[in-house]
Formats: structure tokens, C-alpha cells, sequence
């Protein structure tokens, strides 16, 4: 019974909880109300997957309207796998989110923070689990518009600037895509993505679907912040307060990459879009610049968070090159990526914020012997750390391989330069937080501080974990991750 | 070719670099959002424009009328109306608060009382 409506209750659980924790308005209330929710979506999303592994796609008709005409519910394997990822975030994040937010944000805007964070996760699930067009722009932009709210909801004044200078970027990307949308409404009178991919090959050499692919593409780009059309992440995640840093930072890009994975093999599965208007050479340039520049940039910041911030952007390229290659492997590396970068990016955070929970900031110069201060926390970062250069036994050596064996099938060399070379800044940008924080005497005078709280730590290490767990026995990630690359470039739905 | 032809999409695209230029070139920031409120209803007009046909009734079921507009654009409008007016109202709430923060919304100011603080 309530199996076969999981496609809608993944969506419907967190959305309705958001208004009850308003209503609520005790913070220890609201935070239980999130806490419900953000666990039940993830039984939802476990419950999809394995709905999907053992029976194929699932089609959930809104309101029992069938599509074409109605809105439909398509999850698929890639849809059901990036839902899992989203909801496991959002799960753990929580039970992280009740010491740190109570730090860093307000009193009496803590009932207002959940508010918007379980808005957010609805978007960012609603988007995995649509199949309309139109419908994934108002998840879009329901998520987009609650994570604004959460970064202004940061003490610090810097955070309304980056919050303003977000929403003003993110609206025009999520604006260029109504427009692609629109345009492709325009040649097949259709919304629902599997329509649409039958119907797009007739007219796919028309001017106006042009322009559509490639209005979709660039706002698509603005929204999961590829070079050279970033400018609104480093300070978003800088001045976030720290819960949201590790909520955005491990699902929002995501979910936009998970965007154009569904433009490019869903919507545009028949026909050959990378072999159009030289797509496929500016995407990969762009994915290697940011990989190489933004790898460059991480190295020369003092805030850990910016340096953070950064490297996210550098992965991002690389999960854009796997999407680029459009092989088996090379997708396969890209959405394993998308996922093992998920946990890592997560941990890195929660751990970061841990430390900003004690020391109020996070800089190079205040973490000077924190590794023996704090030391599972700085454990966490360093498990984080290793991930993010891809050392072997962690999950980015089998996203990076994947990714690496991708370019050698394709005989693109200097892009395996690229990868090992990105890499080896990741070691430079990693070493000078291990090697400040565990090898550096604690300066005299410096504040007697305890560990973390357990409710932080616990999360942390959870993520942290998953990076060794999935690094060490890779076979159910990149089995599922191989399955959705297989389905995805098998043609339509 | 008759007067309104493409009208419409000229008309779109007229507003839509309109709002856009102003997004990008206005350091004020309350005129940045008013750029992006134009970029906005460019689109709006652009679907509206999608849905006419030509001899086309409004769609509303009606005794003798066989031809009707496509309804449907003008109900996804809505939802983007919705979402544009949510938008709108964050944006001018964050401006607000930016004003309160730094007692200016004018780009440049901003940035010098960062660089000073």
C-alpha cells in the first residue's frame, strides 16, 4: 500500500513537515519534527532503490492523471541512487545541525532554519524524482530559495552578500532554464522528459532547439557552479553557517549535476548533443580549467572553509568530465563521483564546523596544534582530506580511477595529466591543514578547548567512516552507479 | 507578413537583454533586482506568446467555439509568477537587511566598508 506511493512520499513527508515546525516554533520541537522527516525521506529513498534494483524504473502518476498530461514521478536507477545520497545527508546533518545552528544562528530563528532546511531537502529530492521539465524548475527553485534563507540566516554580515549575490545568480540560471524549457515546449508541445526525448530527434537540427540545449546548459552550469560561473559559491560556503555549509556543499551541486545528466541522457537521449555546437570541447576545457585553477586557488586560502569552498568547485569539474566523456566508464566515474564526493565533502565540513563550534573561526593561523586539542575531529578532516586526493582505500581513489581509466579508454592523455596533476593540489591544500594542526606546538595562551560534542562528532565520523567503508568495498557503489550509466546511455526511458 | 508577426518575441528578447544588462552593469542593489524582475517577465511574455493560436479563442469551454488558445503555458506562468514573486520578495528582504548591516546597498560602498572593517 504505502510501497507504491514512495515516489511522492519522498517529496510530501519533508515538505509538509517544514510548515508543522513553524507552527512549532520551540527550536528542540522543530529539530525533532526535522529530525523525523529528514530519517523517514531516507527510508523512502532506501525503499526506491531497492524498489528499483529489483523491478526497473518506477512510474508514479501525480494525482492519477497519466503522463504525458499529468505531471509523473520517473525514478530510475540514477534518480533513486542521487535521492539516496540527498536524504543520507539530510539525515545526518540533523542530528549535526542542533549544537552547531544553535551556535551560529539566532535564538529565535532556530525554528525558521529547519523550516527551510526541510523545504530544501523537498526541492532537492522533489528534483531526483520528477519526470516533467517544468516541475523540476519549481524544485529548483524551491531549493535554491531555502538555501538563500539558510545562508542569510548566518551571523556574520558577509553572509546577506553572499546570500544576495547567490540568489541574483542562481535566479538567472534557473531562469535560462525555463527558457530552454520553454523553447522545447515551443517545437514539441510537450513537458514529461520521456515525451520528450521521443519527439526532440524530429526537430532536434531546428535553430530554436539549438538555442534551447544551450540555454539549458549554461543555466543549468550557473546553478552547479562550473568555471567560469562560480562566483557565488566560494562565499556562500564561507559565510553559511556551518550546518548549511555541509548540507549545500554535499547535496545542492549535486543535485544540479544530477540536472544535466537528465538534460543531456534523458531529454536529449536520441540525439548525439555532444557532437552539436562543440559541447562537448567546451565542457571538457571547462571542466579541466576548473579542476586545475580551482585546485590552484584552494592552495592560497587562509579560511579553511573558502579552501573548502574551492575544492568543491575543482571536483565539480572533474564530475562534469566524467558526464562529458559519455562512455559506460566515464559516466559511471562521474556519478560515482557525484556520490563519494557527497560524503566527503560532507565530512570535511562537519568537521571544519566542529572546530568553528569551538574556536568561532577557522583559520590556518587559529587551528596551530589542534590536532592534539581536538584530535577526532582533526581525525575526521584528515580521513576527509586523503578522500579528496584520492589516496587508495578511500572512496576518491575509485572515483578518480574510474575516472582516469575512462580517459585512457579514450586515449585523452593530457586529460589523465589533468586528473593526477589536480590531485597532486589537492595533496598541497590538505598538507598545510594536517601539518598546521598536528605538527605545529599549540601556541602558549591559547584557549584550553574540549572535543566537539558527541551529537557533532558522531555525524562526522559517520560520514567519515562512509568514505573508508565505500573506499575499501567499492563493489555496491560502482555496481549501482555502472547500472544507471548503462540505463542512462541505453536510449530513452 | 501582418503587423504583429514575431512582435511578441521581439518584444521578449527586447526585455529580456533589458533586464539582464541591468542585472550585470547596476551596482545599486535594489536596481539589480529590479533588472532581474524585468529578465523575469521577459519570459513570462515569451510563454504567454507560445501559447496563442492563430484564430484561437481564450480557453474557455464555450458552445460554438472549436478553436481554442493553448491554456497550458499560461498555467505554468502562473506557478512561475509564484516562484518570481518569491524570489522578488527575498531578494528586497535581503536588501534590507544588507542596508541595516552596512547602511548602504550600493555595491561598491559595500565592498570599501569590507576592505576598511
Amino acid at each position: 500500500m504505502i510501497a507504491g506511493h514512495l515516489p511522492v512520499l519522498l517529496v510530501v513527508l519533508p515538505l509538509m513537515a517544514a510548515p508543522v515546525c513553524v507552527l512549532l516554533r520551540r527550536p528542540a520541537w522543530a529539530w525533532t519534527v526535522a529530525a523525523l522527516a529528514s530519517w523517514g525521506a531516507f527510508v523512502a529513498a532506501i525503499g526506491l532503490l531497492l524498489q528499483v534494483l529489483d523491478g526497473g524504473p518506477i512510474s508514479y502518476p501525480i494525482g492519477g492523471w497519466a503522463a504525458p498530461w499529468g505531471i509523473e514521478y520517473r525514478l530510475d536507477m540514477a534518480g533513486a541512487f542521487v535521492a539516496v545520497i540527498v536524504s543520507a545527508i539530510g539525515a545526518i546533518v540533523v542530528p549535526y545541525a542542533r549544537a552547531s545552528i544553535e551556535r551560529e544562528v539566532a535564538a529565535d530563528r532556530i525554528y525558521l532554519f529547519y523550516c527551510m532546511y526541510l523545504l530544501c531537502l523537498a526541492g532537492l529530492l522533489g528534483i531526483t524524482a520528477t519526470g516533467d521539465a517544468f516541475n523540476l524548475f519549481v524544485f529548483l527553485e524551491i531549493a535554491s530559495l531555502s538555501s538563500y534563507v539558510m545562508i542569510a540566516l548566518a551571523q556574520d554580515r558577509r553572509a546577506l552578500t553572499a546570500a544576495y549575490r547567490y540568489l541574483i545568480m542562481g535566479t538567472i540560471g534557473a531562469t535560462f532554464y525555463l527558457i530552454g524549457v520553454g523553447l522545447m515546449y515551443m517545437m514539441t508541445g510537450t513537458l514529461n522528459m520521456a515525451d520528450l526525448a521521443l519527439r526532440l530527434p524530429a526537430v532536434a537540427e531546428t535553430r530554436t532547439i539549438l538555442a534551447a540545449l544551450a540555454f539549458l546548459t549554461v543555466g543549468i552550469c550557473l546553478k552547479l557552479a562550473l568555471f567560469p560561473l562560480h562566483l557565488w559559491l566560494p562565499n556562500a560556503y564561507t559565510y553559511a553557517p556551518s550546518a548549511v555549509s555541509a548540507f549545500l556543499a554535499a547535496t545542492a551541486t549535486k543535485v544540479a549535476v544530477y540536472v544535466l545528466i537528465r538534460v543531456y541522457f534523458t531529454i536529449f537521449a536520441n540525439v548525439d548533443v555532444f557532437e552539436t555546437m562543440f559541447l562537448r570541447e567546451v565542457l571538457m576545457a571547462l571542466a579541466v580549467l576548473a579542476m586545475l585553477s580551482a585546485s590552484a586557488i584552494a592552495v592560497f586560502q587562509t579560511n579553511i572553509k573558502r579552501m573548502l569552498a574551492y575544492s568543491s568547485l575543482a571536483q565539480i569539474g572533474y564530475m562534469v568530465l566524467g558526464i562529458n566523456f559519455a562512455t559506460l566508464t566515464g559516466l559511471t566515474g562521474g556519478i560515482i563521483h557525484l556520490f563519494n564526493h557527497a560524503l566527503m565533502k560532507g565530512a570535511l565540513f562537519m568537521a571544519v564546523g566542529c572546530v568553528v563550534f569551538r574556536l568561532q573561526a577557522a583559520n590556518l593561523d587559529t587551528i596551530e596544534g589542534l590536532g592534539r586539542r581536538m584530535p577526532a575531529t582533526m581525525a575526521a578532516f584528515v580521513v576527509g582530506g586523503l578522500s579528496l586526493i584520492g589516496v587508495p582505500l578511500t572512496v576518491g581513489f575509485v572515483s578518480k580511477w574510474t575516472l582516469v581509466l575512462a580517459a585512457i579508454e579514450l586515449n585523452m592523455w593530457s586529460i589523465v595529466v589533468a586528473i593526477v596533476g589536480s590531485s597532486l593540489l589537492a595533496i598541497a591544500y590538505v598538507w598545510r591543514v594536517v601539518e598546521i594542526s598536528f605538527f605545529k606546538p599549540t601556541p602558549e595562551g591559547a584557549p584550553a578547548i574540549a572535543e566537539a560534542p558527541l551529537s557533532m562528532l558522531i555525524p562526522t565520523w559517520l560520514l567519515a567512516g562512509a568514505c573508508l567503508w565505500f573506499g575499501i568495498d567499492a563493489s555496491t557503489t560502482l555496481s549501482v552507479a555502472r547500472a544507471s550509466a548503462a540505463f542512462l546511455l541505453g536510449g530513452a526511458p | 507578413m501582418t503587423f504583429p508577426g514575431l512582435f511578441n518575441y521581439w518584444v521578449a528578447i527586447a526585455l529580456m537583454m533589458i533586464g539582464f544588462y541591468v542585472v550585470i552593469a547596476q551596482e545599486n542593489l535594489v536596481k539589480k533586482v529590479v533588472g532581474l524582475n524585468i529578465f523575469q517577465v521577459s519570459v513570462f511574455v515569451f510563454y504567454i506568446s507560445i501559447s496563442k493560436v492563430k484564430g484561437g479563442s481564450a480557453p474557455i469551454l464555450s458552445d460554438g467555439i472549436e478553436l481554442y488558445a493553448n491554456p497550458l503555458p499560461h498555467v505554468l506562468i502562473l506557478t512561475a509568477i509564484v516562484v518570481g514573486v518569491a524570489t522578488m520578495a527575498l531578494a528586497l528582504a535581503l536588501v534590507v537587511r544588507i542596508q541595516d548591516a552596512y547602511g548602504t546597498v550600493e555595491e561598491d560602498e559595500i565592498r570599501e566598508r569590507e576592505e576598511s572593517s
